[in-house]
Order: structure tokens, then C-alpha cells, then sequence
């Protein structure tokens, strides 16, 4: 028996290098899976779960929706802006009343990080963080580190190059968490305004300059401008973002031939990153969908598969 | 676990067995040439391999060996406190117009079996599937029943039946021991 021994999945800081070797395992198999021309197993029958999405989103809520049909769990989408948080319902209420109707998980992303935390000390079911805030993004940590772990085999010394805003990032923080533990390289650089304190602490290198972050690099893991997020003064305009700051087929050529080009979509094309190098042949962005999937099929696995899971 | 009670099969009866078994399927499907063996991980995995060396030795033909993990199919999974770890199926050849030997090494319940008719027929349609194993210990819970029997042994519910093979385990043998 090697299940996740926790109940909720909040992040990856304090995930241990063996519960995310199972997951990354778990998800490998899930993929083979989606290969198939019969993507349905029998396993989640009878389970449950919700997707309650306070922000946005394409890919992970439907990454998650289609992960628990793949597995056959009943899988329930609430759009907030109809719900009954439109009329002020607290966010506990709202989890708990889902609770009372027998759901085994909650799938939540907010806006304030530590939301997801929050919920888990108040649930007996199971608490799945699918971006807080500026905090943490596990999933898509997992998922990014899958393709990474796909295309190059581990991440011991791996020149690992997280470029853009970092300072709004959850994305940029679960890699980091994930990444670290394993002795990969990693280097962080944007504009000064969005870079981060603290990093440097976790042995990570924080640079203003994109071309000494992405010199010889193995991954560029190109992150999205939050143009919602952004206060005033954080850089000057957009076309200048780009210039300073955006991945385009002139920088992505300062990092190794076979380096692995990734964002975590959605892509605003022509700020962050270019059209050629997102289309070029070292993108792999469309493989971290396909991966997404199959990590969310292996965590829904690993936490609801057993008997007492919650 | 304890000392066995009795040893059921030694590595020459083993072997015995598994030449027979190699016979028999000859015999029933007219040669291997629409066969293929597919092993439930993990001791049916070397046994397919096993029971595929002879029927080359005897036919002259290497069948295709896949492998089969039933853990997403088991019907037990929310009786366990943590779930078993999930490991890849590979059945790299096609299903249409094969015959298809599962192989394990004891069937007991049949429930593993059915996990694996499910797990099997989600990859595609073979022409038919067929049960080989080396020990039928009885105590079927499912309508159930191999083609290929390597021994019957008559057991209770309160024993163990364990395969030990020279791939996993280190050496051969078949043992009984009573559940702690």
C-alpha cells in the first residue's frame, strides 16, 4: 500500500520527494491511459467531487472536470458568478453546505492565498488547491516538472530558467518548491518590481536580466504577464515588457539547442512571449495540457481511490 | 510469515507444469499462430514469459507477451485504507482477430480475473480470451474458470497459496502456509 498518506493537496512546499515520485509514477500510467481509444476506467465510481473556481479559468478547470470523467467520478462544475456566493454566502458556508451532499473533494482556486488551507482544517473531505492567489499552484507544478522529468529523465542539475512575473506567481512558486527539492539549478528573472524576496535564500539565483537567466539554460518556463493582477508602475508599458523581458526566437537561442520551451497558458502572445518561439519546435506547451490531465487523474486516484481517503 | 505447512510444487514440477500448460494451448488453438500471452503483474508476468519460451521451443514461434496491471479495475478499492500503487499495461500488439492466454499464478476468488477481463477488454477486442494459471486453490467467488491448470490444490480459507519464482523471489517453489 503506497497511497498519499495526507488528505488534501495545498501545495508542494511541503511535499516530500517520494509523495511526489508517486504521483509523477501514477500519472505516467494515467497517460498511457488517455491514449487509448477507451478513456474510461471504472476506478472513482460512486465518488465525487467539485470544482468551485473563484477565478477564472479554462484549462485547469476542465483539466480536472475531464481527469475525473477519464476515472468516472461524478464530477460537478459551479460557476460562481451564478451561485450563491453572488448573493455574500462566506466561502465556509458555501464548502460546507457542498460537503452535506456527500461530495469526497472540493477542487477550489481563489484569489487569496491560504484560501484552500483555510477550507481543508474545516473539511473532512478532501481539499484540492488549484491556485491561491499569488501562492501556490501544485498542480501545475507537477505537471510542469512531468514534462520536464518526460523530456530530459530527472532534474538533478538541471538548468531551469522561470522568466517574467514572479512576483505574482503561484506557478513560479510551486516549481520552485518542487524543483529545489530535487537539486535542479533554478533561475529566476524579470523586472525588478516583479521579483520576489526571498528566493535566494533556497539556494535559487535571481537575475533582472532574462539573457543571464536563459545562458545554457535545459527548460525556459516562460510565465504569463497577469495583466488583471497588475498595480500601476510595475514596468512601463507592455511593448516595453516585451522588449526587456519577453521570449523571443533571439533569447531562446541563448539556452541549450535542445532546451524545453513551457508556459503555463493562457499565452498573451507578443508580451511575454512571442508567436515564433511559442509555435517553434522546442515548445512543448501543448504536452503540459495533455500532462495536466493525467497528474489530476493520478492525485484524484491516489486521494479518493481508498476506502476512508477523507 | 511463518514456515510453510507443505511444499506443493518443487521447481521440476513447476517446470513440468508449465510445458504442459505449453502443450495444451498448442493443442487447443491448433499452434500459437493467433496467440498471445498477456500476464497479471506481477508473477503472471514472468510466468507468461516462461510459458512464451516454450512455446517457441515447441513451435518455433515467439508470441507477443503484453502486461496487464489490474489495480484501476480491482472492486475492493474503497475497502482499503490507502490505495496500491498503479503500474503501466503494455499490450503492444493488436487485440482484433487474437486469442488472448491470461496468466496468473493462483486464481482463488476469480475477482483478480474479472479486474482483468474489464482492464483487458478497455484496450480492445480480442477473439477470445483464455485463463492459464499454475494453481487453482479452489473457493471461487465469480463464475470463473481456467483453461489451464498448472495443479489443483484443495485449500482452506484460513491458508495461503504463494507462488515463489526464480524472477522475483530468488528461487522456485509453490508453499502452503496457514494466515497469521
Amino acid at each position: 500500500m503506497t497511497g498519499l498518506k495526507r488528505k488534501d493537496i495545498l501545495g508542494l512546499k511541503d511535499m516530500s520527494t517520494e509523495e511526489m515520485d508517486l504521483i509523477l509514477h501514477t500519472a505516467e500510467t494515467m497517460k498511457d491511459i488517455m491514449k487509448r481509444p477507451i478513456k474510461k476506467l471504472p476506478t472513482l465510481r460512486g465518488k465525487s467531487f467539485v470544482t468551485l473556481f473563484y477565478e477564472n479559468s479554462t484549462r485547469t478547470a476542465k483539466s480536472f472536470e475531464i481527469a475525473g470523467k477519464y476515472l468516472s467520478a461524478d464530477v460537478t462544475g459551479i460557476a460562481i458568478a451564478s451561485s450563491s456566493v453572488a448573493k455574500g454566502e462566506t466561502l465556509k458556508d458555501t464548502a460546507r453546505n457542498l460537503e452535506v451532499m456527500g461530495i469526497d473533494a472540493v477542487v477550489m482556486r481563489h484569489p487569496a492565498g491560504g484560501a484552500p488551507h483555510f477550507l481543508a482544517e474545516r473539511l473532512k473531505c478532501s481539499v484540492i488547491n488549484a491556485g491561491d492567489g499569488m501562492h501556490e499552484h501544485p498542480t501545475q507544478g507537477l505537471l510542469d516538472m512531468m514534462t520536464i522529468r518526460e523530456k530530459k529523465g530527472s532534474f538533478k542539475g538541471l538548468k531551469v530558467a522561470i522568466v517574467g512575473d514572479i512576483f505574482h506567481s503561484r506557478v513560479a512558486r510551486s516549481n520552485v518548491y518542487g524543483l529545489a527539492k530535487y537539486g535542479a539549478d533554478i533561475w529566476l528573472a524579470g523586472p525588478s518590481t516583479m521579483l520576489p524576496q526571498g528566493f535566494e535564500d533556497m539556494g535559487v539565483h535571481v537575475t533582472t536580466r532574462v539573457e543571464e537567466a536563459m545562458e545554457g539554460a535545459d527548460v525556459v518556463n516562460v510565465l504569463r504577464l497577469q495583466l488583471e493582477r497588475q498595480e500601476k508602475g510595475l514596468f512601463p508599458s507592455v511593448p516595453e515588457y516585451h522588449k526587456f523581458w519577453g521570449v523571443n526566437p533571439a533569447r531562446l537561442k541563448l539556452a541549450k539547442t535542445d532546451a524545453l520551451l513551457m508556459h503555463p497558458g493562457p499565452m498573451n502572445r507578443g508580451v511575454e512571449i512571442s508567436t515564433a518561439v511559442a509555435d517553434g519546435d522546442q515548445s512543448v506547451i501543448l504536452e503540459q495540457v495533455t500532462n495536466g490531465v493525467a497528474v489530476r487523474m493520478a492525485i484524484l486516484y491516489l486521494l479518493l481511490g481508498g476506502g476512508d481517503a477523507a | 510469515m511463518t514456515d510453510p505447512k507443505a511444499t506443493l510444487m518443487d521447481p521440476e514440477m513447476m517446470n513440468r507444469a508449465l510445458s504442459r500448460i505449453a502443450h495444451e494451448i498448442i493443442e487447443r488453438n491448433k499452434g500459437v499462430e493467433t496467440v498471445a500471452l498477456v500476464g497479471i503483474r506481477r508473477r503472471g508476468i514472468p510466468l507468461a514469459e516462461r510459458l512464451a519460451a516454450k512455446l517457441k521451443e515447441f513451435e518455433g514461434k515467439q508470441v507477443p507477451v503484453g502486461t496487464l496491471d489490474i489495480t484501476l479495475y480491482r472492486d475492493d478499492l474503497t475497502e482499503l485504507h490507502s490505495v496500491p500503487q498503479v503500474h503501466r499495461s503494455e499490450v503492444n500488439f493488436k487485440l482484433p482477430g487474437t486469442v488472448v492466454i491470461l496468466v496468473d499464478d493462483v486464481v482463488y476468488t476469480g475477482r483478480t480475473v474479472r479486474a482483468a477481463l474489464d482492464a483487458l477488454l478497455d484496450i480492445g477486442r480480442p477473439a477470445a480470451i483464455q485463463l492459464a494459471v499454475l494453481v487453482d486453490r479452489g473457493h471461487r467467488e465469480l463464475p470463473i474458470r481456467p483453461d489451464y491448470v498448472g495443479k489443483n490444490v484443495p485449500t482452506s480459507k484460513r491458508e495461503v497459496v504463494e507462488v515463489h519464482l526464480n524472477e522475483v523471489d530468488g528461487s522456485d517453489f509453490v508453499a502452503l502456509y496457514d494466515l497469521p
